[in-house]
C-alpha cells in the first residue's frame, strides 16, 4: 500500500493497476466487514467499488489535504446506500482513519446507511434518489460562472434512474452545456430486489443519454484499463455532458452473492464475514444461511 | 422601488448573488442582459433548480429563485427540504402568486399549504410582505440571511407607508382593546379597510402586520392578546397550518387561551375567477370581515380590490 500523498501526486500519471487492485480488495474487506451487525447494502457497495477507486486514486484532484480547496475536484455519490464502498475507499486513501469503519451505525459516529457531510470528503448528504444530479449542475454551473477548472463527478445508479428528475437533470446539464460534469452509471443492473430490465427497462441506455445530448462512454466498470480510457478523453466533447456507462456486477468479488436479486442489503452472522472474507481470497465457497431482505 | 430594481441593485453590487427561475420571469425581465451568466433559466424543472440552487449555494452563492408558489413549494418541495432545508444553505425561495394571487388560475395554482409545509421544514425562515413597500423594506434582510427563506411575493401597492423591517419582528400597525387583527400579505389591505370600519364603529382596534411567519414574533402575539378581547386571524391560507394554527401554538406554549376568530380557507380551495371577486366570494373583503366581526351589517363602503397585474 502506497501512503496517500504519494498515491497523490502520482495523479495525471499512469498508474499500476496492481496499486488500484490492491486497494479495490482492501476496500471489498471493509464492505464485508459492515455487512453485519445492522448490516449494509452489500451488492450495491461491491459493483461501484473499482469505479470509486479509480476515480478518487487516480482521476480527481481531490486528496485529504484539498478537502476545502475551491478548486477541488467534486464527488457526489447520489446512489447513496453504496456509500461502504466510499467510506472504504476514504480509509484506504487517509481521509479517515480507518479504525473509523468499526463505528458503523454507532450512534456515537456518523457512520450510517447513507452518505453525510459529518465524514470528511462528503460534499452532500445523499438517500433521497435524483437529487444529487442537480446539486452537481449548480457546483457545475458555478465553475462555468468563475471560468474554474474543476472536474465534477455524480455517480448514480442504474435504478436510480427511474426518477424523472435524472433526466430533467441530463436536459439542463446539456442546455448550460456542462462538459465539466460527468454522470457516471452503476450499471449493475438490479434494484432493489429486481432485475431493472424486469421492472422498468433501461436498454438501450446508451441511446438515452445521445438522444438528451450527453457523450457517452460505455465500459466495464470492473476493468482499470478500460475506466482509464474512458475518464483520459475527458472532457468526452466539448459543450456536452459527459455520461459512463459502467457495466458492473452487484455483489462483485463474492461469488456467493454476485448477481443475485435477493442479496441487496446483507446482514450476514459474524461466521459468514469470516467465509466471506476468504471467498473474497479466493480461498473459500460460502454456505450463506442468514436472512435476506426482500423489499419487493 | 420595485422588487426587480432591488434585486438588480444588490445583484450587481454583490457577485454572490445567482438569479434563477424555473422558466417564470414575469418579476426580473430585465435581469438576463444584466446578470450574464448570473442568471440561470432551467426550465420547467422546479426539482432541477432547487438541487442546482443548492450546489450553487455551497460554492458560496446567494440563489434567488422564482417560481409560481404552488409549484415552487409543492412540486419542488422534497428539493427544498433535502437540499436546502437539511443543510441549511442560504437558497431564498421567491414564490410567486401565493395565495389568492394565482385568481382566475384554478387550484392547480393555489398555494394555500405553502406557509404551513414550509415553516415545517428545519432552518427554513417564512416571510410574508404586506405589498410592494412592504417586501422591498423585507428583502434585504432576508437574502443577507444565512439561512433558507421562502418568500411569498406580493408585488401590490398600497398607499401604506411600512417600517423598517426587523427580521422576526411583526409590525405593529394599531392597538386596540376590543380586536386586534393579525394578517400577513395581500389581505393586510382588506385588514386595514376593516380597521377604519370597526373603528369608526366605535370599537378600540388592533392591526398587526405578522411579515414574518417564522420565526413569528410571539412578543407581537402575546401582547395582542393581553390587550384584546377579541383576536382576529386573517390569512389566504388553509385554516390549518398557517397564522390560526402559529396563534395556537404560541398560546399553548404560553398557557395562555384567547377568544380567537379565523378567517381563512376551512378545508377548501378557493373559487377561481379575478382577484376582486375572489376576495369577496370568499368573505375576505375589508367590509365582509369588519361585519362578521361586528354582527351586522353596515353602510360603509368597500373601496375598489384592484386586480392583479400579472396572468401566469
Amino acid at each position: 500500500m502506497q501512503p496517500i500523498n504519494k498515491l497523490n501526486n502520482m495523479q495525471n500519471n499512469i498508474r499500476d493497476n496492481k496499486d488500484l487492485e490492491a486497494i479495490a480488495l482492501n476496500v471489498r474487506e471493509h464492505i464485508i466487514k459492515m455487512s453485519t451487525d445492522g448490516g449494509c447494502f452489500t451488492g450495491a457497495s461491491l459493483s461501484a467499488v473499482d469505479m470509486i477507486v479509480y476515480l478518487y486514486a487516480e482521476f480527481l484532484n481531490l486528496h485529504k489535504d484539498n478537502l476545502t480547496d475551491p478548486e477541488r475536484d467534486y464527488l457526489f455519490l447520489s446512489k447513496g446506500h453504496d456509500v461502504p464502498a466510499l467510506y472504504g475507499t476514504f480509509a484506504e486513501l487517509g481521509l479517515i482513519e480507518k479504525e473509523r469503519l468499526a463505528n458503523h451505525l454507532s450512534i456515537d459516529d456518523h457512520i450510517y446507511w447513507h452518505p453525510n457531510i459529518h465524514i470528511p470528503g462528503i460534499e452532500f448528504h445523499s438517500g433521497s434518489l435524483g437529487h444529487l444530479p442537480s446539486v452537481a449542475i449548480g457546483v457545475a454551473m458555478d465553475i462555468k460562472i468563475r471560468g474554474g477548472a474543476n472536474k465534477v463527478v455524480c455517480i448514480m445508479g442504474d435504478g436510480e434512474l427511474n426518477e424523472g428528475s435524472c433526466w430533467e437533470a441530463v436536459m439542463v446539464a446539456n442546455a448550460y452545456k456542462l462538459d465539466n460534469l460527468i454522470f457516471v452509471i452503476d450499471r449493475n443492473k438490479f434494484q432493489a430486489n429486481m432485475a431493472t430490465e424486469d421492472l422498468i427497462p433501461l436498454e438501450p441506455l446508451h441511446n438515452k443519454f445521445t438522444a438528451f445530448g450527453a457523450a457517452v462512454s460505455r465500459i466495464d466498470g470492473h476493468d482499470f484499463n478500460e475506466l482509464r480510457r474512458a475518464f483520459e478523453k475527458y472532457p468526452f466533447a466539448e459543450g456536452k455532458l459527459n455520461v459512463v456507462i459502467a457495466d458492473t456486477i452487484r455483489g462483485k468479488g463474492l461469488p456467493s452473492i454476485q448477481a443475485r436479486a435477493d442479496r441487496w442489503f446483507c446482514n450476514f452472522s459474524a461466521g459468514e464475514v469470516e467465509q466471506l472474507l476468504l471467498e473474497l481470497h479466493g480461498e473459500n465457497t460460502t454456505q450463506l444461511t442468514s436472512e435476506t431482505l426482500v423489499v419487493r | 422601488m420595485s422588487y426587480e430594481e432591488l434585486l438588480t441593485e444588490l445583484s450587481l453590487a454583490d457577485e454572490r448573488f445567482v438569479v434563477m427561475t424555473a422558466e417564470n420571469r414575469a418579476l426580473i425581465r430585465n435581469l438576463p442582459q444584466l446578470l450574464g451568466k448570473r442568471f440561470i433559466d432551467t426550465g420547467i424543472t422546479e426539482q432541477t433548480m432547487i438541487g442546482a440552487a443548492a450546489g450553487l449555494a455551497l460554492r458560496n452563492r446567494i440563489p434567488v429563485v422564482h417560481a409560481l408558489a404552488s409549484f415552487l413549494s409543492m412540486r419542488a418541495f422534497e428539493f427544498i427540504r433535502t437540499d436546502a432545508g437539511i443543510p441549511a444553505l442560504p437558497v431564498k425561495l421567491s414564490a410567486f402568486i401565493p395565495g389568492l394571487l394565482s385568481d382566475a388560475n384554478g387550484p392547480t395554482h393555489q398555494a394555500i399549504e405553502d406557509v404551513s409545509i414550509m415553516r415545517g421544514i428545519p432552518n427554513m425562515t417564512v416571510f410574508a410582505p404586506a405589498d410592494e413597500d412592504d417586501m422591498v423594506k423585507m428583502m434585504p434582510a432576508i437574502w443577507s440571511s444565512p439561512k433558507p427563506a421562502y418568500t411569498r411575493i406580493n408585488t401590490r401597492k398600497t398607499s401604506y407607508v411600512h417600517e423598517p423591517f426587523t427580521p422576526g419582528k411583526a409590525e405593529v400597525i394599531e392597538q386596540g382593546t376590543d380586536v386586534t387583527i393579525l394578517t400577513y400579505g395581500l389581505l393586510f389591505e382588506q385588514a386595514l379597510i376593516a380597521t377604519t370600519i370597526l373603528k369608526s364603529e366605535g370599537l378600540s382596534v388592533g392591526l398587526i402586520n405578522m411579515r414574518s411567519l417564522k420565526p413569528v414574533d410571539e412578543q407581537a402575539i402575546l401582547n395582542a392578546v393581553d390587550q384584546s378581547e377579541l383576536i382576529v386571524t386573517l390569512e389566504d391560507h388553509f385554516l390549518t397550518g398557517g397564522l390560526y394554527t402559529i396563534v395556537a401554538e404560541v398560546l399553548l406554549k404560553h398557557q395562555k387561551t384567547a377568544r380567537v376568530l379565523p378567517f381563512a380557507l376551512n378545508e377548501k380551495w378557493f373559487k377561481p375567477a379575478l382577484l376582486p371577486a375572489v376576495v369577496e366570494h370568499e368573505g375576505f373583503s375589508g367590509k365582509q370581515v369588519a361585519e362578521t366581526i361586528l354582527g351586522y351589517q353596515t353602510n360603509h363602503i368597500q373601496p375598489e380590490i384592484l386586480k392583479p397585474q400579472f396572468a401566469e
